[in-house]
């Protein structure tokens, strides 16, 4: 039986113990992938559409800087060190274990209510005018809803929802596109974005989207306590009760 | 100590030991059903294997896509090369009339092959991408003997679980797994395009695996041995790709 104290503990708990490892090994997960997929890059930072691309074809789009192989014409005479192969390896060892964090917070969210409770917007929000508050709310730089403390605001729902159901899936999809094994398998995974080219392509924009939402997310945790926050994302708990909000503003 | 916090020691104490179990169990799995690819060790073994494995399950038998003649690259794209051997601008002066293919390890009967001797068995074509690790592509329409069939003329033993392949490039070698050995789309490539296979793409004799990117379709073969482990080859990782820090197996 726990005591009323264990009670009083549990309901202070800003983040599941769930939230906290998943979180904390997308975070790794998603650095890794970053920086190998750019080194990556640097070995033909050129892009195309359609399903073959190579140098005698019309890029879509180039990144001025100068490749990691000397058989990549980029005009700059210079080619930086080349990473590719550890890039590779940890690259889609990353990928495993992003994919499958993905899959237990997925699944354990569904099913212990998470995403209902935390995530999906509140009944109350499902109108512009909600969004056009809380932004409103941001811009004046005034404290947040006490009710804050202990779940996410519309916009954060949103943001959050947008990044779990839309540009993780869609990342893990354009990069499974770009696997000729599992493109054997399933060969409509890679037609329907066009060609592998697009594939790649596409995995390159979404990277950017998901470096702003980082982006974003770290500001946006630095602006409003990063201790306070650091601190709940790794012990769960947060030492700010909504009455101690409402003090420091 | 509280009740609870003993409860929490056993069933955590009973978690870990099912996950240990699992781990075991699914560890004589993979070995049983030839899940774990050679370079299974150091830092990033975890994730090569689990790629090579979950690909050797979903997609076993699957075939690379092959596209229409009008999608054809043209001109297709060839890495620069490196100056040819002395060696090899002998084979060249003649049309390659000398070149050979010796097929050996654990086959009944091991075979020397020239390229005309393999125009004349089974001959198949496919237009498919060939996929650099760099990132470009291009499709091209690739001429040439299955390696299946190569191996059956030979006899290849049932205990065989390797194909090692090598050119007449120093240090330029690569394996494939039966799956890719006996896969209908992997050749021994002597044409491509409706011509013969030119010397920048691989000519006269290229291995063609389509499920993989291009660096294990090896140009310039003259040598295959099919073998049932890669200890003995190299250091043992499988080819020179992970002697030189890239995974044996990509298709990724």
């Amino acid at each position: 039986m726990p005591t009323a104290v264990e009670v009083e503990k549990k309901k202070k708990i800003r983040h599941s113990a769930l939230v906290r490892v998943t979180h904390w090994l997308t975070v790794v997960a998603f650095l890794a992938l970053l920086v190998s997929g750019l080194e990556i890059v640097v070995s033909h930072p050129r892009f195309y559409w359609g399903e073959t691309g190579n140098v005698n074809m019309k890029p879509l789009f180039t990144i001025p800087i100068p490749a990691s192989r000397d058989t990549v014409p980029t005009g700059y005479g210079y080619t930086m060190p080349d990473q590719n192969g550890w890039s590779r390896y940890l690259h889609f060892q990353s990928a495993w274990l992003l994919v499958i964090t993905a899959l237990v917070y997925g699944i354990a969210s569904l099913l212990n209510g998470h995403f209902r409770r935390n995530l999906v917007p509140e009944r109350r929000d499902w109108n512009w005018h909600a969004y056009r508050d809380r932004i409103a709310r941001y811009l004046r730089r005034q404290p947040p809803d006490p009710a804050e403390a202990a779940s996410y605001n519309v916009l954060q729902r949103t943001a959050y929802i947008a990044v779990i159901f839309g540009l993780f899936p869609l990342m893990i999809w354009t990069g499974l596109a770009l696997s000729p094994g599992f493109n054997a398998a399933f060969p409509w995974f890679v037609d329907v974005l066009g060609g592998r080219q697009s594939a790649r392509t596409l995995h390159f924009i979404l990277t950017w989207l998901l470096v702003l939402f980082f982006v974003v997310h770290v500001a946006m945790i630095a602006v409003s306590g990063f201790r306070s926050r650091m601190r709940a994302m790794i012990t769960g708990r947060t030492a700010d009760s909504p009455a101690r909000i409402k003090e420091r503003s | 100590m509280t009740a609870i916090s003993r409860r929490k020691l056993i069933t955590t104490g009973l978690a870990a030991a099912a996950g240990v179990s699992a781990l075991a169990v699914a560890e004589r799995l993979a070995r049983r059903y030839s899940l774990i690819p050679p370079d299974h060790g150091g830092l990033y073994g975890a994730g090569e294997t689990l790629t090579y494995a979950a690909q050797r399950v979903i997609g076993r038998h699957a075939l690379a896509r092959e596209f229409p003649r009008s999608m054809i690259s043209n001109p297709p794209f060839g890495n620069e090369l490196a100056p040819p051997s002395p060696e090899f601008k002998r084979f060249q002066a003649d049309g390659f009339r000398d070149w050979r293919l010796q097929v050996d390890g654990m086959v009944a009967h091991p075979l020397t092959l020239s390229v005309s001797d393999l125009r004349s068995m089974a001959v198949r074509s496919q237009i498919t991408e060939v996929v650099c690790e760099e990132g470009w592509s291009y499709v091209a329409e690739w001429i040439g003997t299955p390696l299946s069939g190569v191996l059956e003329e030979a006899g290849a033993l049932p205990q065989a679980r390797y194909v090692v392949y090598r050119s007449i490039e120093k240090d330029w070698w690569e394996s494939i797994d039966m799956v890719d050995a006996l896969h209908p789309q992997t050749y021994l490539t002597w044409g491509m395009n409706d011509g013969d296979l030119p010397v920048r793409f691989g000519g006269p004799l290229r291995m063609r695996v389509p499920r993989q990117l291009g660096y294990k379709s090896v140009k310039f073969i003259t040598h295959l041995t099919v073998t049932d482990s890669m200890k003995k080859f190299g250091k043992g990782l499988g080819s020179a790709s992970p002697e030189g820090g890239y995974a044996w197996y990509a298709g990724i």
